[in-house]
């Protein structure tokens, strides 16, 4: 069985598809003779030529605004925004126009961008490298947003992403890029649209996502040593989000807990809870629990670990939950 | 004594544009050898039946037949003569203000002033069919999709040319910028074509920038030409090299037409606020339309039948074009779901069933 990380399993992904499809281009800063600075587009310029994967100008606003235009010409661009909070200087682009130019045009024209955005901190990165901004994207009707948290998930999350016929948003975590997996790349693995659930219980369901999966999967284990049987939901996409997981979650475990980096104000946090709340309500034991990062901007590196989410604030609020 | 000469808009100052048709109807320049009489009466006729409609879409809108309309007069030279240096398989990505170029690419003006009258956002046209973009108002943008879209048709080995247009404000934007400097290090096959009309609603262009806007293109890498934007020949003339030399693989050009935004910026502003009236007046004296009418007359190509003719045509065409707006209904609420996604989610599709019941 091959181990994966991340970073190459995404880079298989983004190389299958150049090869199945001669009208997917890879494009954005550093992205050709360099291969990424996480290394996601290694070898792909060699392998695929730089016509199809090429460096642009540090100018990420016309790197989606160009992706809107060449999908007008029929291509189906897969452009990487290098950091986080790099991805805002096209926030114009994709709010205004990746999002809704298909309706603009009455469906005459759709919108197959693939939008790579490493995404979330956790890697004592400088000030901002270490941003989460889901929520933007996921509020933007028009999109669909994904977050994958291991190899083997990235590289079906990003085959789906660049197969769909419209704009997704794959917000990769940088602390995960390194992360191995060993197994079989899927890519008719579920899709966009569908979370899943890696640890089964009864007692509370733990939601979380991209680099949080991993912490909350700790929890688990720390939860389990005590006597506490936590499920695990990876959401793995934000936009459209897999609300009968959430509804059969919290029917079964009767508690719930969503763990995310961002800000709690106005987190995804907060649609995970609301949107239980409208499908399971009686079936709630408990209040729904938000472990986030704080209401601040995203620390220095010094202080990343008091900001994230640690296991022990995850396994602590699980208790609470579980013993309200 | 000889009356004053009616001074230039403020804007038009500095490097001599390049003019073919001098305001007074006088030939300073060379008339393209590529406009055969036919094609010199019909640039004239859309001028004519475009400055119409613009005024008949500003009565359907204090009618209440349109939302906000912003109006394109005094800005028909450089439209008209832009647009017809264009092929066929060219592609024009407009603003909000270029209905004459619609025209003549083929858009029908009844659906593109669906927009207009807020039945439909973006253009139901057919972008791809009328070689004509969606209709942009966020500014500056369209100039990405545009370098984007050279790119691919650059990309395929094709020899289209793309076009894009925007105003004197949006070279403040950022994607001016982001998108003109691809256009240079890639060569791309695309036109930057800038009506500067003096005005980005209230703020005049000394304002906006200090520069001349065409002399951008030297930081680009590639040529910028300035044109006299009200001498419609001389637009067609700088468009056609342009175009020809980006079908021939030598890269942008950025092209500044230098015109007059004569109405508001749109039926929502109101101009005399920051603008003085007799300025307005004094630009009406290089207005495209009777100065091109003049050499069109005197070179022998027109006649008062024919200039008669273009009027009721540009009558009936208004008109026509009123009956169809004003007969446009309102569009079925499931528009508002329907082309949202090409693949609707499930939860998508609980959601409309939620909001049509």
């Amino acid at each position: 069985m091959t181990e994966w990380t991340l970073s190459r399993a995404l880079n298989q992904a983004l190389r299958d598809a150049l090869a199945e499809d001669e009208r997917v281009l890879v494009f954005g800063e550093d992205v050709g003779v360099s291969g990424g600075v996480f290394r996601v587009t290694d070898g792909l310029q060699a392998a695929h030529g730089d016509r199809r994967v090429f460096d642009t100008p540090i100018s990420e606003s016309v790197i989606v605004g160009a992706a809107v235009g060449l999908a007008f010409a029929g291509w189906r661009p897969v452009v990487e925004l290098q950091f986080d909070a790099f991805s805002y200087p096209a926030f114009e682009q994709v709010v205004d126009h990746v999002a809704k130019m298909r309706m603009r045009t009455r469906g005459r024209v759709d919108m197959p961008i693939t939008i790579r955005i490493p995404s979330f901190g956790g890697i004592k990165g400088k000030e901002h490298h270490g941003e989460s901004p889901e929520v933007y994207y996921a509020h933007t009707a028009g999109l669909k947003v994904v977050v994958p948290s291991s190899a083997l998930d990235g590289y079906a999350l990003l085959r789906h992403a660049i197969a769909d016929p419209d704009p997704v948003v794959v917000l990769e975590p940088k602390a995960r890029y390194w992360a191995k997996e060993a197994g079989e790349l899927d890519a008719d693995a579920p899709g966009i649209g569908s979370g899943r659930v890696l640890r089964d219980g009864d007692d509370v369901t733990l939601v979380a996502y991209g680099s949080m999966v991993a912490r909350v999967a700790a929890a688990a284990e720390q939860l389990a040593d005590v006597g506490v049987e936590a499920r695990v939901v990876d959401l793995r996409s934000l936009s459209p989000l897999d609300d009968e997981l959430l509804r059969r979650s919290a029917e079964e475990t009767g508690r719930v807990v969503v763990v995310h980096e961002a800000p709690r104000h106005a987190g995804f946090g907060a649609e995970v809870a609301a949107r239980t709340m409208e499908l399971a309500f009686d079936s709630l034991a408990a209040p729904i629990a938000r472990v986030t990062g704080w209401d601040t901007p995203y620390p220095p590196a010094s202080l990343e670990d008091g900001y994230l989410p640690s296991v022990d604030r995850i396994v602590a609020v699980a208790k609470e939950t579980v013993a309200y | 004594m000889a009356e004053p000469q009616p001074q230039p808009p403020a804007h038009w100052s500095g490097t001599e544009p390049r003019q073919i048709v001098a305001p007074d109807g006088s030939v300073v320049g060379p008339v393209p050898a590529d406009l055969d009489v036919a094609a010199l009466r019909q640039l004239y006729r859309w001028m004519v039946v475009a400055r119409r409609l613009d005024r008949e879409c500003i009565a359907l809108q204090r009618q209440g037949e349109l939302t906000v309309y912003p109006g394109h007069e005094g800005q028909e030279g450089a439209q008209v003569g832009s647009a017809w240096a264009l092929g066929p398989n060219d592609f024009v990505w407009p603003t909000f203000r270029e209905l004459p170029v619609a025209l003549i690419r083929g858009v029908d003006p009844v659906q593109y002033l669906q927009y207009h009258r807020g039945t439909w956002h973006g253009g139901p046209y057919d972008p791809r069919a009328t070689g004509f973009g969606p209709i942009c108002i966020p500014i500056a943008t369209q100039i990405a999709h545009a370098a984007g879209y050279a790119l691919g048709r650059q990309l395929d080995g094709t020899e289209d040319v793309t076009i894009a247009y925007f105003g004197d404000g949006a070279t403040s934007e950022g994607d001016f910028h982001e998108a003109a400097n691809l256009a240079g290090v890639r060569r791309l096959p695309l036109v930057l074509f800038c009506q500067n009309n003096g005005w980005a609603i209230s703020v005049p262009t000394a304002s906006q920038t200090a520069g001349e806007i065409w002399r951008r293109a030297d930081g680009y890498g590639f040529r910028g030409v300035r044109v006299d934007g009200n001498d419609v020949l001389a637009v067609f003339a700088v468009t056609r090299e342009a175009v020809d030399r980006a079908r021939a693989g030598e890269g942008p050009t950025l092209i500044e037409a230098l015109t007059y935004r004569i109405g508001a910026h749109s039926t929502a502003d109101d101009a005399r606020r920051y603008r003085a009236d007799p300025d307005v007046e004094a630009a009406r004296a290089f207005d495209p339309i009777p100065r091109f009418r003049t050499w069109l007359a005197g070179a022998g190509h027109a006649d008062d039948t024919f200039i008669a003719d273009c009027d009721r045509e540009a009558e009936r065409f208004a008109l026509t074009v009123r009956e169809g707006v004003v007969a446009t209904p309102p569009p079925p609420a499931e528009w508002g779901f329907d082309w949202v996604f090409a693949d609707p989610p499930t939860t998508f599709e609980r959601m409309r069933a939620e909001a049509l019941g």
